[in-house]
């Protein structure tokens, strides 16, 4: 009994600044700047915002499958290694992100930039040359046009840079839910699966992967929900021109055109969409746990 | 018994330098229930481990049906285990546990699902078609091995909602379905209460005979071993202590380790003066035992049970009776002849501090070599603790830190 009190603060903190903010923002999503009851805020979010919310859910997406491709093989060779070694490359996967989050971004912005140091090495090791002259032989030969002026690849600005900066910043996320899972299955159940004639592959499919699960839908979840609301990837990385959802409600609160009414009818309305796809998500994977077996 | 199996030979396995299994030599008869029995840490699950493929010895070859199966990994052997902790999958319910290598497609050569007798060796392998049961055939397989274990009805049943004993079923189900031509059981009663282990014990041995193929079963419980097994191995400290009958073990052990390890014995100190004449106490008895040199120390084994208890005055020894415990059918009672403590079963009373004689009859002496266990055993000096020793189930603990150190290696 004793023990529960010692929950109050932190139910306490939870009301008062979770429940009471989301009520906030409910509130304000449904008023005018009059203070009167609307669904401008709703019926405002047209054309361009849709664009919005497409990008940033498809680059959350994208961003979310290719941590999952990159994290679950990760993992599992991971959980495989011998304990000490499995400590240091924990360690190596979370030393990024005890660095500043801006500062990491940052650094990606002087790699990826025009002049950036990526762009400088391959100026150094004379790409751009040899893809001129290979440009400029193919103009002579067929008369074509290309450009024989190439003197950097433009990738920062880019949707492709977005999406780098939140695989890169988000990998852990996915790694080490699924790391730990993975970790945990009892070694007999693979000795059983082997033992009934299960090769290593079936092994994996039918035991591994299936147990592993849980794993995967929480790296999933800590991935893709701040990819999905994340500003700051997308104002360094992708500048301007890949406006995100995050973006779009700063800009609300923050920038120029302040209306915190609008701003929190989309960040409703994003949650609201999080919400659903994760329910959607955690619901087919309940019972992927069963159909993966047949 | 019927034809060779299995065989090891010369085998030992050293984990980090710490010999595990010495030299073993051992063969296993097809359609045996064999039981390796020893304390924990004796090499008998090792072997175990050995013969299901998860472990490779550090050297010596073992051989199923003639084929030297060394390198076949697990899956590819005709050999399918029950994990002491069942292992079932906690991901599937009753009927996919049991389904579970019904649903592996096998390779098929011409002699059916043989592949490790298939002396044309691993290049076949690859060319051999994987053949997939039917679902029909693999839900009549699976019903019929639940109807084997008395689990029909269970079928859509999680794992994690069956009693131990259940659980156990459900593992013995999921190996045998595969119709193996060796079971390998680990400990598998270990987990269940008194009353259970008895009836799975039962169980078992119905199942195998059922079913016809060779049980291969590891035990520290000597009880559970002599109900079961057509052949008893008594292992200790990685090497073959006895192989015999369970009657065999139990009247004829081989040394004093055995003789301890197999029900109680009391073992003293002995020396042949001629064949079936042995001396104990100084005293002259006739025996039954011949062989061995004149005047040879031996290790003499008595049974508590064989001890007639009589008058002080008509006693060939008379000793002092020191505890008394109840034990239903009879009282153990401790008696000390000249420092030395016997354990004798009777059904009389005999009051602590009370003198008593003995008598004893020519079979009731089984005489045996000195060996290395000489002098270790056999005394009933701190006789309670034993007692306690042995009915504690704290086997169980020891056992893991042994699995422990296979799945580091």
């Amino acid at each position: 009994m004793k023990a529960k009190a010692f929950a109050y603060p932190y139910i306490f903190w939870m009301a008062l600044f979770v429940v009471a903010p989301i009520l906030i923002i409910v509130v304000y999503a449904f008023t005018s700047s009059t203070g009167s009851l609307t669904l401008d805020n709703f019926t405002s979010m047209g054309g361009s915002y849709l664009t919005v919310f497409g990008r940033s859910f498809l680059l959350a997406f994208i961003a979310t499958a290719i941590c999952l491709l990159i994290g679950y093989p990760v993992a599992h060779a991971l959980a495989k290694e011998k304990s000490r070694l499995q400590g240091m490359i924990v360690m190596i996967i979370m030393l990024p992100m005890w660095m500043n989050f801006l500062l990491r971004t940052y650094s990606w912005m002087s790699i990826l930039e025009n002049t950036g140091l990526l762009n400088r090495f391959f100026a150094a090791i004379g790409l751009f040359d040899l893809i001129n002259a290979i440009s400029g032989f193919i103009n002579n030969t067929f008369g074509t046009h290309l450009s024989t002026d190439l003197e950097y690849f433009e990738m920062i600005n880019t949707q492709g840079a977005v999406v780098l900066g939140m695989v890169y910043n988000y990998l852990p996320f996915m790694i080490l839910p699924i790391y730990s899972v993975i970790l945990k299955i009892d070694s007999s159940y693979l000795e059983a699966a082997r033992d009934l004639g299960a090769p290593p592959r079936t092994v994996f499919r039918k035991v591994v992967f299936p147990l592993s699960l849980s794993g995967v839908l929480s790296g999933i979840t800590m991935v893709f929900v701040p990819a999905v609301s994340t500003f700051v990837i997308s104002d360094l990385l992708g500048g301007a021109k890949i406006m995100l959802l995050g973006n779009l409600i700063q800009m609300q609160f923050l920038g120029g055109t302040y209306n915190p009414h609008l701003g929190s009818a989309i960040a409703l309305v994003m949650m609201i969409v999080v919400i659903i796809c994760m329910t959607i998500m955690n619901k087919f994977g309940a019972e992927e746990e069963q159909a993966v077996m047949f | 018994m019927s034809k060779e199996l299995i065989r090891l030979k010369d085998v030992s396995m050293t984990f980090d330098g710490d010999t595990v299994l010495d030299n073993m030599n051992i063969y296993f008869n097809d359609k045996e229930f064999l039981t390796l029995l020893g304390p924990s840490g004796c090499g008998k699950t090792t072997t175990l481990r050995i013969i299901g493929g998860f472990l490779v010895p550090t050297s010596g070859d073992v051989f199923f049906d003639g084929v030297r199966i060394n390198d076949v990994p697990p899956y590819l052997r005709q050999v399918n285990t029950v994990f002491q902790k069942y292992a079932l999958f906690p991901h599937l319910n009753v009927y996919d546990n049991v389904a579970f290598g019904l649903r592996i497609p096998k390779s098929v050569d011409e002699g059916g699902t043989d592949i490790n007798s298939e002396s044309s060796g691993r290049g076949k392998r690859k060319k051999s078609k994987k053949v997939k049961l039917s679902k029909d055939e693999i839900d009549q397989r699976v019903q019929e091995m639940l109807e084997v274990v008395s689990l029909k009805g269970f079928e859509k049943r999680t794992v994690s909602s069956l009693s131990g004993g259940q659980q156990q079923r459900v593992a013995i189900a999921r190996a045998l379905v595969n119709r193996p031509k060796v079971l390998l059981l680990d400990e598998p009663l270990g987990a269940l209460d008194m009353r259970l282990r008895k009836d799975m014990q039962q169980e078992l041995k119905r199942i195998q005979q059922q079913m016809g193929i060779t049980f291969i079963y590891v035990t520290h419980d000597q009880e559970e071993a002599l109900a079961m097994s057509d052949t008893v191995v008594v292992m200790n400290n990685g090497k073959i202590q006895q192989i015999g009958t369970p009657e065999d073990i139990y009247n004829e052990p081989k040394n004093a380790f055995v003789a301890d390890f197999i029900g109680e014995s009391n073992i003293v100190d002995g020396i042949m003066r001629a064949d079936r004449l042995v001396e104990i106490f100084g005293r002259q008895f006739q025996c039954v035992d011949s062989g061995f040199e004149k005047d040879e120390p031996v290790d003499v084994v008595i049974r508590p049970e064989d001890v007639d208890i009589v008058d002080v005055t008509q006693g060939a020894l008379t000793g002092l009776v020191t505890s008394v415990t109840f034990k239903g059918m009879h009282y153990d009672i401790i008696v000390d002849f000249k420092g030395f403590k016997w354990l004798i079963e009777t059904t009389d009373f005999c009051p602590v501090g009370s003198h008593i004689g003995i008598k004893l009859d020519p079979d009731s002496f089984h005489v045996m070599k000195k060996s290395e266990y000489s002098g270790m055993y056999g005394d009933y000096s701190s006789y309670s603790a034993e007692y306690d020793e042995i009915s504690d189930a704290e086997y169980q603990e020891e056992e893991s830190v042994d699995e422990e150190e296979y799945y580091e290696s």
